[in-house]
């Protein structure tokens, strides 16, 4: 076969004697060790390895084809007066989304703050001190019960708590009803994360003569830090691109947060999220541009966050 | 065991050595249905007695595990590790540097102080382990098999310094090698494991000088183990 005399000579160097050994030895019935398509588990394997290829870049192509199409439609508006001035109103052009970007900062930072102490502490908890109790195994099951929790239930428990009882659309609203989606993430991920750090790590430092509490700050967190770090992004990933929690939270508003040099904390805030929602649904072209625009820059907020976390966790693991 | 000795724990696999050791400074109190019963004294005092910190007695006695176990921070702060835990302020960078001499480490790696633990050799992990057990001065060391993981020439290097340790420390050392236990201690110890009556049940044979008990041990098993006939 064609096939497998190119395969033999190619392995070989140009040394004719041992061509002529390959040769005569292959005469003899010696077991064949080139590779042939021409066996069918041969071929079945690089059937199923091309297989493997294909079907990873066709998961690809959703995301880039989203990401392409948000260059292409949201890059047109791109610019700095998106950063710097509020959203148009009906018949008007041009505007930006400066306060939206603001406001989902804002709520994402509320957000983290509540979820990601909470979250880290807990999964300390679940890891280290009672990894076996009813209590880790019973906040372990909820936990994972929320990480599917639809989130427009998150924005109607915090409608219940936070609005209902301020009497007022507000960002600390928001923020919690995201910090409800988020801790899941964060707690599961860190408890992950610590149950990783080796147990001959923490033995050398019980052995020195740590208390407990010196074990877990100067020994677990640190070393479990990247792992956490990427369960903390995860989760602000999440929340930066979640909208419905903040329809019955934070609603939205034209207005910077902070006015007057005022910081209207206690007022219906705007998000990146929302005005994608709101925009995207009116008839004016001016409006569904800037639903493109900002779709495109939370895309960006969201990769940047990512990489800045990622370069920040491999800084602490080459240390 | 006496101060300023070495002594070493030999027997076969699963006779006890190890949890026998990790009495010796509580580290068995985090392990699920450890029981103890007996006393240990340490200086005079009972470390297991009820009024007892297990913390603060492995403040003294300190421990080098089977397996290099460096942190994965700095090779400086792993030395540092123990003295920060204990509130030491002063002087750190001294302490860091005789521990590592101390260590015989100082020179492989004093140009690159800042570089991660995990990136040394296993051998020189473990004198990095040795290094940090020992910046804190305890007066006790624990060894568990700190050879084991190393190639003959590292362990070579281990023996040396444990024989200079033994000026300023006690030391107590696993082994699964007779040679060095011979090498390196002045008493010996030679556990065996019963399993006659169900289950493991390990014990002490003998405790003795260890010339004496290489050369003319008392009991029929001892002689038996040392000439390699059972394992």
């Amino acid at each position: 076969m064609n096939d497998s005399d190119s395969n033999n000579s190619a392995g070989i160097d140009s040394d004719s004697e041992e061509i002529e050994l390959t040769r005569s030895f292959a005469d003899v019935d010696f077991p064949r060790l080139e590779r042939s398509l021409r066996h069918p588990r041969t071929l079945f394997s690089s059937g199923l390895s091309l297989m493997t290829g294909i079907v990873t870049v066709v998961a690809c192509i959703p995301l880039f084809s989203v990401l392409i199409m948000l260059m292409y439609r949201g890059g047109k508006r791109l610019g700095l007066e998106l950063l710097t001035e509020t959203p148009p109103s009906a018949f008007e052009s041009g505007g930006g989304f400066g306060n939206a970007i603001v406001g989902t900062l804002t709520m994402v930072g509320i957000a983290a703050l509540i979820a990601v102490p909470f979250g880290i502490l807990a999964a300390v908890f679940l890891a280290e001190f009672g990894p076996k109790s009813k209590t880790a195994s019973a906040v372990r099951f909820c936990a994972k019960l929320l990480t599917g929790f639809p989130s427009i239930l998150a924005g109607v428990f915090a409608y219940a708590a936070v609005v209902l009882l301020t009497g007022t659309y507000s960002a600390p609203a928001g923020g919690i009803a995201l910090s409800i989606l988020m801790l899941p993430i964060v707690l599961l991920t860190a408890e992950e994360s610590i149950k990783m750090v080796p147990k001959k790590m923490k033995e050398a430092a019980i052995g020195m003569g740590a208390t407990q509490t010196q074990v877990v700050w100067k020994v677990i967190l640190p070393t479990a830090l990247p792992g956490m770090l990427t369960g903390v992004m995860l989760a602000v990933a999440r929340a930066a691109g979640e909208t419905a929690p903040l329809l019955f939270t934070a609603l939205n508003s034209n207005y910077w947060i902070v006015q007057d040099g005022e910081l209207a904390l206690m007022e219906p805030t705007a998000s990146l999220a929302v005005l994608i929602f709101n925009f995207s649904g009116v008839p004016f072209e001016s409006q569904i541009e800037l639903a493109w625009a900002a779709a495109l820059v939370l895309v960006l907020i969201v990769l940047i966050i990512n990489i800045g976390g990622q370069l920040l966790s491999r800084k602490r693991v080459l240390r | 065991m006496e101060q300023g000795e070495i002594t070493a724990f030999i027997g076969p696999s699963g006779c006890g050595k190890s949890t026998a050791l990790r009495c010796l400074n509580r580290m068995n109190d985090l392990v699920r249905g450890f029981r103890f019963d007996g006393h240990v004294h340490f200086r005079g005092k009972d470390i297991y007695h009820r009024s007892v910190d297990p913390v603060a007695v492995r403040r003294y006695i300190g421990m080098v595990f089977q397996q290099p176990n460096p942190f994965a921070m700095s090779i400086y702060n792993n030395v540092a590790f123990g003295l920060r835990l204990n509130r030491v302020k002063d002087d750190i960078p001294e302490r860091v540097e005789r521990a590592l001499r101390g260590a015989a480490l100082w020179d492989e790696v004093k140009d690159k102080l800042k570089n991660s633990g995990l990136s040394l050799s296993g051998g020189q992990q473990q004198r990095l382990c040795i290094a940090r057990a020992i910046a804190t001065e305890p007066t006790v060391l624990l060894m568990d098999e700190p050879c084991s993981a190393l190639d003959p020439i590292a362990t070579r290097r281990i023996e040396e310094l444990m024989t200079e340790l033994k000026e300023k420390y006690t030391i107590a050392v696993v082994t699964h090698n007779l040679q060095q236990a011979q090498r390196v201690a002045d008493k010996t110890a030679f556990m065996y494991v019963d399993t006659t009556q169900g289950g493991r049940t390990g014990y002490l044979v003998e405790y003795e000088d260890t010339n004496r008990l290489f050369q003319d041990p008392k009991e029929e098993f001892t002689k038996q183990y040392i000439r390699g006939e059972f394992s």
